[in-house]
């Protein structure tokens, strides 16, 4: 216990002594406070300061990565055939690391060539002839680095060890990077990777139903991957490396050096918009052999960390759930910031740079940011030049700030912050599950009537144009009329006075919704007059399966929702689950009504005529179809869509489709959200866009005047300090003067007191 | 003292097996090896196949419990229960299930050093702060610097911490600008990051604090060997810093060391809002992912440490008070 005592003296002594020093340091300290979050000077530099949510990518392999946070990332890094042409609209794809995009040819079941227009039945096998740049190159990394006689210095003839890699955790801790020129082959090598037992190939079902053998190849793979791990310990972290190359496919090949062959059974037409992910990027086969050493996989050295890639970002840092950092490519192809555009891009400044060699930019600093209100903060101090890169709904929710004061309006303004809106492919909807007896098809023709009319009252009272477009404006959009958003060919959203007949009408040449009463009437017609069982007396009491928590945040949503039902007398219960829950119900066919959204995967109506394709049903086959809706002609023209290119006949179609879904409502539409993104005042070339992935490239920064605003907005305030410090100093001095008292209080001056 | 040890780390070890046992069963009642494949595979189109290949992968594809196909010893070691308790016990952390090339016990020791970061400085100040404050209020007892010090710590425990949190950054990083609201950085710079999310938490801390050991020092203080020391006529500072803070102290080694786990583990909220990458803010992710190999190695590693410190605070007491004898 002397220890006490004697720690005091000391602290006492030092702290008499060391005061002045303290003094200094704290002033020092003080005066170089600021709130950047970034190093001295980084501002300064030509990057792009953004950031990303919760947590690290998972999968940056290009044959595993399937979300879209992720696509932050891989479409940076690889460069797939195909992409979009970056300002026009409706969606156009334009040639990347192919030399152009291509039309398939066509063969019948003998191998006889037939025209392009031939019917999709005839059409037996779709050739693609894929030409590909020559001269493209990969990223400096060491899966490349070769001898001076072509030996590879890190993998194949020189293996390394676990003890040669040592603390290596990363590519650029090697002392050779090396690169090479992409070939076919390497696109074929990547179509081969789908049927990997190694990894998740989240489109490997997709893609098997279309390219030719890759089902057979999958099982030749499986074999082959049990004899390379025959006698190793089943949780051997480092499996040897799965060289596809040892085995042809018979759908992806490479008849000469810059020209890929890909063979599809019968005619897919969306097969060209796969082509522009990253899942059919070029992967070069030292990559894998690179990654599949010793202690590779436990050093963090792996494709979904490190990519390969020859696109025009490369991964030069990767602290996990803090920092990603990408640099340029300084083996990127040639790549001109595109002429043409729509309407308004050449006044928005869009085609300034018009033919210019991209990226603009060097470096990509991405950091985590975990809670909503510090991402909108370090925007609005300009710390972020975008808030997340590739989230479409920044702009909206900085919009609804905006509208709710014209104190932020007007501090918005003042810094120039851009915010670019528009809708793009996505859409959220509310469904009713079909194999439900209440809203669902019906066990009966005079049940399934009743049930479609209480759907169709359903449709008419909720009222997304009041919900989604004037009160949830942060997550708002526009009324939906079909599955179809605007963008897509012969989608008719938006165009003339396309409506819904079943919920709108027009009244003066203006689309508007149905009244209350005549929603009332249907729901009469359905057995529920007044929202109760015509024969019971019973008030209905629907169900709707709410997929998470109800936050505060839902709360208010899933309110209005109750109310939208209160219109008709009919009572909504909020049966509010997580995600398990909610995937065990959809699956087992419990759930009654249910909030679902879809993002496109490419722009082509298919992709959403598919989630209420029959076969495609959730509860029976475990398929995206959540309603289980089946419907024998709209499932004939589904098929028929599939096959069909952009024309008169996929219009008609599309048509059909809608009308036959307006009249059965298995869902009601909901609507097609905005997608908004927000840029400070010197990022330049910023347009919305859900599809296209690789925008960065595109963005130019004003590094100057980033610094300067930077500078202007958040100089410290420092003179509180210096009134906290004399405050507690005048504390420490009135304490000091009252323990004095105290210490030398006489008796009587005590019981005075 | 040896031997007392040894079987505290012997009771220790069994109260692991149980934790490690109620932990894979609360998981898996609420989590499915299938709910989890679906989850982490993310993304769209998923297939039964390839929730199939997912469990494989990971070990997930055996029974959970009891193996009904496998014979002898093997239905109860062919399980996901036994090889997953296996390993762990013999600190073999293995990967995360959601992201494989995340080697767990690199992750944690890692994370560990930015979680210490944040807490180490925060405990330290945490003891010193409150302890003199609630010192002061002691000297000062009966008067109004001590009455309004308890108004004070009534006030600052009443607050929520994500209030200190929410008002701390806007105060310190938008209307100050002296601090980033949020983020980390390596070395020295930490610092400037680590500052504010520190003196929020030891804020938010400090009323119960020093409360709880105000009151402790009043229990003592009313004590006989106190009225000795104040008849050998010894100043009250003296009397306070050396004999009461003195016999004090085992309330305080309890108090704190029950908090010694938390050092190492992280906060939850305070690394969650300020972008810590701390092993806080690594086992909330691993709740939402449901990442069964993280959560379930940071819960073991949350009891071991738990389990550690109140060994420390044992072998503490005998040190601050010679009377006590662990036997």
């Amino acid at each position: 216990m002397r220890g006490i005592a004697v720690l005091r003296q000391l602290l006492t002594r030092l702290g008499r002594q060391a005061a002045p020093a303290l003094a200094v340091m704290a002033a020092a300290l003080v005066a170089g406070c600021n709130n950047s979050p970034y190093p001295v000077g980084a501002e300064r530099e030509n990057t792009l300061f953004y950031s990303f949510d919760e947590r690290s990518p998972r999968y940056l392999d290009p044959t595993a990565s399937y979300t879209n946070p992720e696509t932050a990332y891989t479409m940076q890094a690889y460069d797939p055939p195909y992409g979009y042409h970056y300002l026009k609209r409706p969606y156009q794809l334009v040639p990347k690391s192919a030399a152009a995009v291509v039309k398939p040819r066509y063969l019948d079941k003998n191998g006889q060539a037939l025209p392009d227009d031939a019917p999709g039945e005839s059409i037996a096998e779709s050739i693609y002839d894929v030409p590909i740049k020559p001269g493209m190159r990969y990223q400096p990394h060491p899966a490349f680095a070769v001898d001076a006689q072509g030996r590879h210095l890190y993998h194949s003839e020189n293996p390394l060890s676990r003890a040669a890699l040592g603390e290596r955790r990363t590519p650029f801790d090697f002392a050779q990077l090396g690169t090479r020129e992409v070939v076919a082959e390497d696109f074929v090598y990547a179509l081969k990777r789908h049927a990997t037992t190694r990894i998740e190939a989240p489109v490997y079902a997709v893609f098997a139903e279309y390219v030719i053998g890759l089902k057979d190849y999958a099982a030749l793979v499986k074999r082959e991957d049990a004899k390379l791990l025959a006698g190793l310990p089943e949780d051997i972290r480092d499996k040897p490396f799965l060289d596809f190359r040892r085995w042809p496919l018979a759908g992806a090949t490479a008849p000469e050096k810059h020209l890929l062959r890909i063979r599809l059974k019968g005619k897919y037409p969306q097969w060209n918009y796969w082509m522009a992910l990253a899942f059919t990027a070029p992967v070069p086969w030292e990559a894998d052999a690179f990654y599949a050493q010793p202690g590779m996989n436990e050093a963090g050295l792996s494709l979904n960390q490190w990519p390969v890639g020859s696109g025009p970002y490369m991964m030069k840092e990767f602290v996990r759930d803090r920092r990603h950092v990408m640099v340029r490519n300084p083996n990127y192809r040639e790549d001109l910031y595109p002429c043409d555009g729509m309407p308004g891009d050449r006044e928005a400044g869009l085609l300034d740079d018009c033919g210019k060699k991209m990226p603009f930019i060097d470096k990509l600093y991405v950091t985590i940011e975990k809670e909503k209100v510090a991402r909108k903060e370090k925007f609005k101090q300009g710390y972020f030049d975008v808030p997340e890169i590739e989230r479409p709904e920044w702009g909206v929710d900085f919009r609804n700030d905006a509208d709710d004061s014209d104190a932020v309006a007007a501090l918005f303004k003042a810094r120039g912050f851009q915010f670019p809106l528009m809708t793009d492919i996505s859409n959220w909807y509310l469904g009713f599950n079909m194999l439900d007896p209440v809203v669902g098809k019906g066990a009966t023709p005079e049940q399934a009537e009743k049930n479609r009319k209480l759907r169709q009252a359903l449709a008419i009272v909720i009222d997304y144009e009041e919900g989604y477009g004037r009160i949830f404006k942060h997550k708002g959009g526009v009324a939906a009329h079909s599955p179809f958003p605007p963008g897509l060919f012969g989608s008719r959203e938006g165009s003339g006075d396309f409506h819904n007949p079943v919920t709108h009408k027009l009244v003066d040449g203006k689309v508007v919704r149905r009244s209350v009463d005549e929603a009332k009437e249907l729901l009469a017609e359905a057995g529920y007059p007044g929202g109760r069982d015509a024969v019971t007396g019973k008030p209905l009491v629907l169900n709707y399966d709410f997929q998470r928590a109800v936050t505060p945040e839902f709360k208010s949503e899933n309110d209005w929702m109750v109310k939208q039902f209160a219109k008709l007398g009919i009572q909504l219960e909020i049966r509010a689950t997580d995600f398990n829950q909610y995937q065990d119900k959809t699956l087992k066919g419990k759930h009654q009504i249910y909030w679902a959204g879809w993002l496109a995967d490419y722009p082509d109506a298919e992709n959403f005529s598919f989630l209420l394709y029959g076969p495609n049903s959730k509860s029976k086959n475990n398929g995206e179809n959540i309603s289980n809706y089946e419907n024998a002609e709209y499932d004939a023209l589904h098929r028929q869509l599939q096959l069909l290119d952009d024309g008169p006949a996929k219009q008609a179609a599309m048509d059909r489709m809608t009308a036959i879904l307006q009249h059965d409502a298995p869902w009601l539409f909901g609507y097609f959200p905005w997608g908004g993104l927000a840029f400070q005042q010197w990022v330049h070339n910023g347009k919305p866009s859900i599809l296209i992935r690789d925008m960065a490239k595109y963005y130019k920064v004003d590094a100057n005047l980033r610094a300067a605003k930077q500078a202007e907005w958040n100089a410290p305030v420092r003179w509180p300090l210096v009134l906290v410090a004399l405050a507690v100093l005048g504390l420490v001095w009135v304490g000091r003067r009252s323990v004095r008292a105290r210490e030398t209080a006489t008796a009587r001056r005590h019981a005075a007191a | 003292m040896f031997r007392y040890i040894l079987r505290r780390l012997g009771y220790g070890l069994l109260i692991l097996i149980g934790v490690n046992l109620l932990t894979f069963f609360l998981f898996f009642t609420v989590n499915t090896p299938d709910d989890m494949a679906r989850l982490n595979i993310g993304g769209k189109r998923i297939t039964q196949e390839q929730i199939d290949k997912w469990k494989a992968e990971r070990g997930y594809d055996r029974p959970l419990y009891f193996n009904e196909q496998a014979q002898g010893s093997e239905k109860v070691t062919r399980t996901v229960l036994w090889e997953r308790s296996v390993s762990l016990m013999l600190l073999d952390f293995g990967r995360s299930d959601s992201a494989r090339s995340t080697d767990i016990g690199h992750e944690v020791a890692t994370r560990m050093g930015v979680s210490l970061q944040l807490a180490l400085p925060l405990f330290l100040l945490q003891l010193i702060v409150s302890v003199s404050f609630s010192l002061g209020l002691v000297y000062f007892r009966h008067s109004r610097i001590d009455f309004w010090g308890v108004v004070l710590c009534v006030l600052m425990l009443s607050i929520s911490s994500l209030f200190y949190i929410i008002v701390g950054q806007y105060f310190f990083s938008r209307v100050l600008r002296l601090v980033p609201i949020s983020g980390f950085a390596a070395g020295l710079d930490a610092v400037r990051f680590l500052a504010l999310p520190v003196f929020l938490s030891l804020l938010a801390r400090l009323g119960g604090e020093a409360r709880l050991y105000r009151a402790m020092f009043l229990e003592e203080i009313g004590r006989d060997y106190v009225r000795t020391a104040r008849a050998k006529g010894l100043g009250e500072s003296v009397v306070l810093f050396r004999h009461v803070l003195k016999n004090a102290l085992i309330p305080i080694i309890t108090s704190a060391g029950a908090y010694l786990p938390y050092v190492f583990m992280g906060s939850l909220v305070f690394e969650s809002f300020f972008g810590i990458p701390g092993l806080g803010a690594f086992v909330i992710e691993a709740i939402s992912g449901q990442d069964f190999a993280i959560v379930r190695t940071m819960v073991f590693l949350g009891a071991a440490l738990y389990i550690a410190s109140n060994v420390l605070i044992d072998i503490a007491y005998t040190w601050v008070d010679p009377r006590v004898r662990l036997s």
